[in-house]
């Protein structure tokens, strides 16, 4: 039984198995070139699109679900991001200036995030969608309900340059990821958030920071968010205040739930989100490429995402491994 | 505490979108104070250059006029457009000009307008009534006709012959449907245009660029054109050709629809093939109507107002007249 328990196995599954699908149904799906410097092909896109926001976005909520809350104010934190760095930019000022102003505020609003629900008790759900309008409202504000072109090459290059031929946001999903799983696993801090989604009054008790953990992990998914966001407004060279990150909190927790991190707080795996949100992506190209018309595109897409739910519910692992060995030991 | 607090930030919400609704108009006048025309305009919001403009054509057209305009910005609530009408049919206004947010929802406002004998212009968006002697006439631009017309100069533009991607706006919104349609119906008679992929791309500029990425690696140097139903999405594909190396105005034609200002700007420099504009400058033909209603004459339902093509032959000329 202990190889259900492994939460990377049925995204991993899910992906391979779609994977298949477009190796035998759209020809040169795999085919990757060399061009500019760079690598090109559909896989790098994948990789790319889902880096800049499902991958960035899922790695803060993964943390924020392990505690057993939810994060609705990603998507808006992205615009906020993004309206802070085009305005600053066109200011004048310098890109550290600029990525560094975005990110400091995101991660405040994230803080803020943090406060309402460890220190003054909102449900997560409630606090984080107060965020969700007021950060729409600010990215709003902040640009005169405008879209925000810009013409500066640092920008840009952060979501239309290459590391090494692969295009910067791949390394630096990871980079995130990996910094930010060392720094979990190899401290205490990974078994504490788990610990306070499993039962925060009893973590409390035993004496471990449970409001702590709750303030990193909102302003973490704020940075997360702020990410995204400058990637995303890099990536068309301007900021839309009114559309950027809409709706995008729904596949990032997508992403969370399909990686095997339960809604229910108490465990995670930021690796299982990772694949969780490259499934995702993986997915929607899919659907572009086959040209299933976009009305009906959701069906598909929520049969998959069906699927990955239902191999995940205990329920009917159980019920699986009961039709498996009908005389359990 | 929790509740507590959630229902001050509750209340706080409540205050503000109560507030929102207040026509922002010089206040205690009265209407019809001093023989003064006075004339309410209910939009839905300030969210994108094009509602802003169709605002100032309007506030212009009543300055114009010598008629006091009460504005309401509903913020992008179809409940505080309803009790701007409320309020504006209470201060007893001649006339009220809606941009409605939504289709459905409006029989009530509608009726209460029409028993106090205040006309309703609707712009841009029309509303599902059953009995459409509720409002005066519709003005809006004709989307099918939008689609049609830059299906026609692509056609032309690529000598009949061409493999088109058709980047759709948001699924099911009524702009995407009729610019589909117009555009399917223009291809219909050239039978070697072919549709080489059809998906939506949100009316956003990045989900523009996400799209046509994914399709250049499928269908490549089959692609020769690019139709966008607004010109954000074609500025996302603009830039996904010219990353995957193609010469977006040269060897793949861009047509897109909407006209605005950044629009012309590609068309300048050469990126951009043409734009059909979708004009939002109605203010002239909303108080003409208004003022034919009031003086008894009959209108058709449904005022067409008449957009344009623009391409690298007209674009120049026309970019300084764009404020939006």
């Amino acid at each position: 039984m202990n190889r259900f328990r492994t939460p990377l196995l049925w995204p991993l599954a899910a992906l391979v198995a779609l994977l298949v699908f477009n190796a035998l149904a759209s020809p040169g799906f795999f085919d990757v070139e060399w061009k500019d410097g760079r690598l090109y092909g559909t896989v790098v896109d994948i990789c790319n699109q889902g880096a800049r926001v499902p991958m960035l976005l899922a790695l803060g909520m993964t943390l924020v679900i392990a505690t057993g809350g939810v994060d609705l104010s990603v998507g808006s934190l992205m615009a906020v991001s993004g309206a802070v760095a085009a305005v600053q930019v066109n200011a004048g000022a310098s890109l550290g200036q600029a990525v560094g102003l975005a990110l400091l505020l995101c991660s405040g609003l994230g803080l803020v995030n943090g406060v309402l629900i460890a220190k003054v008790r909102l449900q997560p759900i409630i606090a984080t969608l107060v965020m969700m309008v007021a950060g729409r409202g600010l990215a709003m504000l902040l640009t005169g309900s405008q879209m925000v072109p810009f013409k500066h090459e640092g920008l840009t290059f952060l979501a239309n340059g290459a590391v090494g031929g692969l295009p910067v946001p791949i390394p630096l999903v990871l980079g995130v990821a990996l910094l930010a799983g060392v720094a979990l696993r190899g401290s205490a801090w990974g078994l504490f958030i788990e610990a306070t989604g499993d039962n925060e009054t009893a973590s409390r008790l035993a004496g471990l920071p449970t409001g702590g953990v709750r303030l990193l992990v909102y302003a973490f998914s704020g940075l997360c968010a702020g990410m995204s966001g400058l990637l995303e407004a890099s990536n068309i060279a301007a900021a839309d205040p009114a559309r950027m990150g809409d709706t995008r909190e729904l596949d990032a927790i997508f992403a969370v739930v399909a990686g095997g991190t339960a809604l229910t707080g108490g465990r995670f795996s930021l690796a299982g989100s990772l694949v969780g949100a490259l499934l995702l992506q993986t997915l929607t190209l899919t659907l572009y490429n086959q040209n299933v018309p976009p009305a009906v595109a959701p069906v598909p897409k929520a049969l998959v995402i069906l699927v990955v739910c239902l191999l995940h519910s205990p329920k009917l692992r159980e019920q699986w491994g009961r039709w498996r060995s009908p005389s359990p030991a | 505490m929790n509740r507590q607090t959630f229902l001050r930030l509750a209340g706080g919400a409540a205050a503000c979108s109560l507030a929102a609704c207040q026509p922002s108009g010089p206040s205690g006048g009265g209407a019809g104070s001093g023989g003064k025309r006075v004339v309410g305009f209910s939009q839905i919001g300030a969210d994108n250059p094009w509602r802003t403009a169709e605002t100032e054509s309007i506030k212009a057209e009543a300055a114009k006029r010598g008629i006091e305009l009460k504005f309401s910005d509903a913020q992008g609530q179809q409940e505080a457009q309803i009790s701007a009408m409320r309020s504006f049919i209470a201060q007893g206004v001649q006339g009220i000009i809606l941009a409605p947010k939504v289709e459905t929802g409006w029989e009530a406002i509608l009726k209460e307008a029409k028993d106090a004998k205040i006309p309703v212009v609707l712009v841009d968006r029309g509303v599902a009534v059953a009995d459409d002697s509720l409002y005066a006439t519709l003005i809006a631009s004709d989307f099918v006709a939008e689609g049609t017309m830059a299906g026609e100069w692509l056609a032309k533009k690529c000598g009949g012959k061409a493999g088109v991607i058709q980047l759709e706006g948001t699924t099911g919104s009524a702009p995407a449907n009729d610019r589909k349609k117009g555009f399917e119906a223009a291809m219909a008679s050239h039978p070697e245009i072919k549709v080489l992929a059809s998906q939506t791309g949100d009316f956003k500029r990045s989900d523009g660029k996400n799209v046509m990425e994914a399709l250049l690696k499928v269908h490549g140097a089959a692609i020769t054109a690019v139709y966008a139903h607004n010109d954000d999405m074609a500025i996302g594909a603009i830039q996904a050709l010219e990353a995957a190396g193609r010469r977006p105005g040269k060897d793949v034609v861009v047509v897109s629809i909407d006209g605005m200002g950044f629009a012309f700007d590609a068309i300048v420099e050469g990126k951009l093939n043409a734009t059909v504009e979708c004009n939002p400058l109605l203010g002239e033909m909303a108080f003409a109507a208004l003022e034919q209603v009031l003086k008894g004459e009959a209108l058709p339902k449904l005022l067409v107002q008449k957009d344009r093509l623009f391409d690298e032959s007209n674009a120049a000329a026309e970019r300084p007249n764009r404020k939006y």
